[in-house]
């Protein structure tokens, strides 16, 4: 400041720029990336750490799991999950294929009107064709009985949340935590208490949908407009009668919204539930795979898409009128006694029918056969170029990162990381990661945490690759966004058990496969927060920058990325966590890794110990890369702050 | 607390709403700043020093029974907070409101409920309305919370559904209204209680002119049929000087100037006030009183006999008929006169 006084000519502006931080960042990565490749060739194949070490970790886990017996608190919860599934399953056979229409289709009219009525009514119609009657209507009684639950548990803690900012800063980390926590990784711990069969289904789907049930309700709460909730006191009501006539009545929308997000995320966990012995359509997708019947595995699949759809489509159409002002009561009327006549016709039907009262054999028409013999000419086909693909990509992409990960000395692994972490987050995100990656070390699972990280990573970069051009696309232009946002929605409804099956049909089992099944579960979300940050730059950003002369590319480039970097990073956090939640199916398909190890441990006893050592070791490495994926957002945030 | 308290205990000299040294501060320790050293600095500096923000500060008035009290300020001046002060939806930080006598500021839960259901209501800028229910069980919802019989309440709510000429859109949703008519909706749930006191709170900024000026009118009528106290908060001078029978300036959270409109742009407080003011035609406002002067010896005091609360622009039929000045005068007695010449200065802009 001295030579500010001193010499007041010396343009003082130039002293405020701020040093290039971004760019200095980007050099010290790429530095010790560097520094990680030289250590791997100097150091390579030493200190390495063997697959299969005991680990006294998971021998007092396998201890641990004999001796656990049964849990005595959880026989009476396991006791009333599995009669609400027994009863509900009764009740599906009691009214029969044409009751359940009935009364489905009837549910589908009060709620969602006319045409939603008659997709559930063609909907269910398919399980029958498809030959999935059964199956499609236990997976319907365990969604109903989860979605049940979740509403009961859900809808009271939104409100409390809603209305207590006390309340929801305590439980708004659970459920973050709860969403970073690969949803098939807390499987084997679930059933340590809820046994093996439907209870630890619907435990496992009720964490893993409840909460944006929670978190829309208190969101639509806190949404609702400050002024009625003032008007309404204003006028003397208690804080019950707002909630009854205000608050509750004016969020309904978003709370519809919550329970269908809900919904999709109890099929979607449901399917996979059959992993621990779950009934229902997952069982026949695993029956299928299990035996590489992959046109039984895609009629399965098929079923479970269909399912998904429905109540997808009858769910969104409910919410869509919440928000409308109500129909008059002539024509509520109408919809009742129609709704009554539909239930009525449907139980009627196989008393004056009798021939309709079993469905009929010479209705089903299974897709399985007709796929399993397009397979011998997509083997001629399309397996030279996919099989090429998957080499290729093994070879030169898998294997070397692979190698990188395994071959250089463990402890050097983990301090490159946590040098990484301290570059883009704080001393505490380096610690966290140490921590998690020692963790590994400790459980005796370092080699197939290696594998699964090296899966995970090649599978979160091409995840952002997509969510970047594609999420640029549909981010700026109107067409591209009405042309890829129903692909999106089907990606995001689809339970993820479903693509695994034509990935399997096309890579076979290998680590690649794994890669595609994360690429396609993720992706979809990546692209849709990347467009939704792209279109939401100002205009006037925009047309000042094409009034500056900018091409297409610059705009892109220098105005749109940049300022939609926040929420892109929030797309790489989302990628990355959605990527994880698939390492576990990754090991059903070829992936090896931690993921196999938990498929492992479902399947035998002895095996148990690993199992719930790599469900674990799963969670581990998610908290990590969802910490320093979370502090590369901060850092580019504030870097850009600085202007 | 039983509703036997709330039995008016006030006779005709009690104020409406008296408000007494009523403070509202934001920030760390707030309740420490009314009453200390730093309550007289300015608001950049009780920022920097303690944090603090305080929108409201000691602000003292009374309404007299059936007055319309405006209080006038622009954004940010706590205007808002001042009336949400008084109603108690936000808690004042410091000082008492007293509605006809009992005061609300140390009323219980229960309490406060049972006057804000029986002796004062509100009308705000959003209108608040609930968009699931028709206009008519919107106005009802006072009456609903407050526990009235179904028939009685729909009854009352068609009652000044009538009042505020929405008859005809009972059953329509509240979106279904325009601007204006969701705001007639507001004043009607305000009215069905039948308080004694109604609180405005820029009522009519998210309308447009023509509307604006229509629901002034309305609630001028309002206020000649049904004679309720107001409390008025607006941040637009001539809607102030129309609606108002006295007029309060908020700045910085603190009242510069409480009076009659002509005393505000007659004599104004302040260099603030008289800025405000200056754009106001002065023989819009002005009464004889401000203008009057002696009579000159030679001048023959033979004109029309005029009240000296009677507005400039009123008289000038009266005094420009007549050939000599017209005699102000008040319980027979003359206060002054009042010539040509004298009102065409001061329609002129000149000094009176």
């Amino acid at each position: 400041m001295a030579t500010l006084t001193a010499e007041p000519q010396l343009e003082p502006q130039r002293r405020i720029v701020p040093p290039p931080k971004k760019s200095r960042l980007g050099w010290q990565l790429l530095g010790v990336l560097v520094t990680w490749v030289v250590l791997w060739r100097v150091f390579g194949g030493q200190w390495t750490l063997e697959s299969g070490v005991p680990s006294t970790i998971q021998d007092w886990l396998q201890s641990f799991v004999s001796n656990l017996g049964i849990v005595s608190f959880t026989q009476p919860i396991i006791a009333v999950l599995n009669a609400l599934y027994n009863g509900g399953v009764w009740l599906t056979q009691q009214l029969g294929w044409t009751g359940m229409i009935g009364l489905c289709s009837a549910l589908a009219l009060i709620v969602a009107g006319w045409r939603m009525a008659l997709l559930t009514i063609v909907g269910m119609l398919s399980f029958g064709v498809l030959g999935l009657w059964e199956p499609s209507m236990e997976t319907l009684v365990l969604v109903a009985i989860t979605v049940l639950l979740a509403i009961l548990i859900g809808i009271p803690l939104g409100i409390a949340c809603g209305l207590s900012t006390r309340f929801e800063r305590f439980l708004m980390p659970v459920l973050d935590t709860l969403q970073i926590m690969p949803s098939f990784a807390y499987l084997p711990i679930v059933t340590l208490f809820f046994l093996i069969g439907p209870p630890s289904g619907i435990v496992a789907s009720l964490i893993y949908a409840v909460p944006p049930t929670i978190r829309l309700t208190s969101v639509g709460i806190r949404q609702v407009a400050s002024a009625s909730v003032e008007a309404a006191e204003s006028l003397g009501a208690t804080s019950r009668q707002v909630l009854r006539d205000v608050q509750l009545p004016m969020s309904r929308r978003t709370r519809v919204v919550g329970i269908n997000q809900t919904v999709m995320a109890a099929l979607s966990m449901i399917t996979i539930a059959a992993l621990v012995a779950t009934p229902g359509l997952g069982q026949s997708v695993l029956g299928s795979l299990q035996i590489l019947d992959i046109g039984g595995a895609l009629n399965s699949g098929l079923a479970i898409v269909v399912m998904a759809i429905v109540l997808d489509r009858v769910i969104s159409a409910a919410s869509n009128r919440a928000g409308e002002i109500a129909p008059s009561k002539r024509s509520r009327y109408t919809v009742w006694a129609v709704a009554a006549a539909l239930i009525v016709a449907g139980v009627i039907l196989p008393v004056i029918v009798p021939s309709s009262a079993k469905w009929n054999a010479a209705w089903t028409h299974s897709i399985a056969d007709s796929v399993n013999s397009a397979t011998p000419w997509l083997k001629d086909h399309l397996y030279p170029f996919t099989t090429a693909m998957t080499e290729w990509i093994t070879v030169w992409v898998i294997n070397p990162l692979e190698s990188l990960l395994t071959d250089t000395p463990w402890f050097m692994v983990i301090a490159v990381w946590a040098v990484l972490a301290l570059l883009v987050g704080k001393y505490r995100t380096a610690i966290t990661v140490g921590l998690c990656l020692i963790g590994c070390v400790l459980l005796g699972l370092w080699p197939d945490s290696m594998v699964t990280l090296t899966q995970v990573i090649i599978a979160a970069a091409f995840t952002m690759v997509l969510g970047l051009l594609i999420g640029t696309w549909i981010g700026r232009s109107q067409t591209a966004d009405r042309v890829w946002r129903p692909i999106l929605d089907a990606g995001q409804v689809m339970p993820p058990f479903v693509y695994l099956v034509p990935c399997l049909a096309l890579f076979g089992p290998t680590r690649f496969t794994a890669i595609v099944a994360a690429i396609i579960y993720a992706a979809p979300a990546a692209i849709k927060i990347v467009g939704e940050g792209i279109s939401t730059v100002p205009t006037n950003t925009i047309e000042a920058s094409r009034s500056a002369g900018a091409t297409s590319t610059q705009e892109i480039l220098k105005v749109q990325i940049p300022m939609a970097r926040p929420i892109i990073m929030v797309a790489l956090n989302q990628g990355v966590i959605y990527v994880m939640a698939m390492v576990v199916v990754g090991g059903l398909v070829g992936g090896g890794g931690l993921g196999y190890d938990v498929v492992k441990g479902f399947s035998q006893e002895r095996f148990a110990g690993i199992g719930l050592a790599a469900g674990i070791a799963i969670v581990l490495l998610g908290v990590m890369l969802d910490r320093i994926s979370q502090s590369a957002g901060r850092v580019r945030r504030t870097s850009s702050d600085v202007r | 607390m039983s509703s036997p308290d709330i039995v008016p205990t006030h006779d005709s000299t009690t104020p409406a709403v008296s408000v007494r040294n009523l403070w509202k501060v934001f920030g760390p320790k707030a309740e420490s700043i009314p009453g200390s050293a730093d309550a007289d600095l300015a608001p950049a500096e009780l920022k920097d020093k303690t944090g603090c923000v305080a929108a409201v500060r000691d602000v003292s008035f009374d309404v007299a029974p059936g007055e319309v009290f405006v209080v006038m300020g622009l954004s940010g001046s706590g205007k808002s907070t001042l009336v949400r002060c008084i109603t108690r939806l936000i808690e004042p930080t410091a000082g008492d409101v007293l509605v006809e006598g009992d005061n609300l500021s140390s009323a219980d839960e229960k309490k406060l409920r049972e006057l804000r259901r029986n002796r004062f209501s509100m009308v705000f800028q959003h209108f608040g309305l609930l968009p699931h229910r028709r206009v008519i069980d919107n106005v009802a919802y006072g009456l609903e919370v407050r526990g009235d019989d179904k028939a009685s309440r729909l009854a009352r709510a068609q009652e000044v559904i009538d009042l505020v000429s929405l008859n005809g859109f009972e059953n329509s949703y509240p979106d279904q209204l325009s601007g204006g008519m969701q705001q007639r909706v507001g004043l009607a749930r305000a009215l069905a209680g039948d308080p004694d006191i109604m609180f405005f709170d820029e009522p009519f900024s998210a309308l447009d002119p023509l509307i604006r000026r229509g629901m002034q009118d309305e609630v001028l009528r309002l206020h000649h049929e049904v004679g309720k106290t107001m409390v008025f908060i607006t941040h637009d001078l001539s809607e102030a000087l129309r609606l108002g029978d006295r007029i309060a300036i908020m700045r910085n959270g603190r009242l510069v100037q409480v009076g009659r409109p002509d005393e505000l742009v007659g004599a104004p407080a302040d260099d603030y006030v008289a800025d405000f003011t200056r754009d106001i035609p002065r023989s819009h406002v002005l009464t004889m009183r401000w203008i009057m002067r002696p009579p000159r010896p030679e001048e023959a005091l033979d004109g029309p006999e005029v009240s000296p609360d009677m507005i400039i622009r009123d008289s000038i039929g009266p005094i420009t008929s007549a050939s000599g000045p017209a005699r102000i005068v008040q319980d027979g007695q003359l206060l002054g006169v009042v010539d040509r010449d004298d009102l065409l200065t001061v329609i002129a802009g000149g000094q009176s």
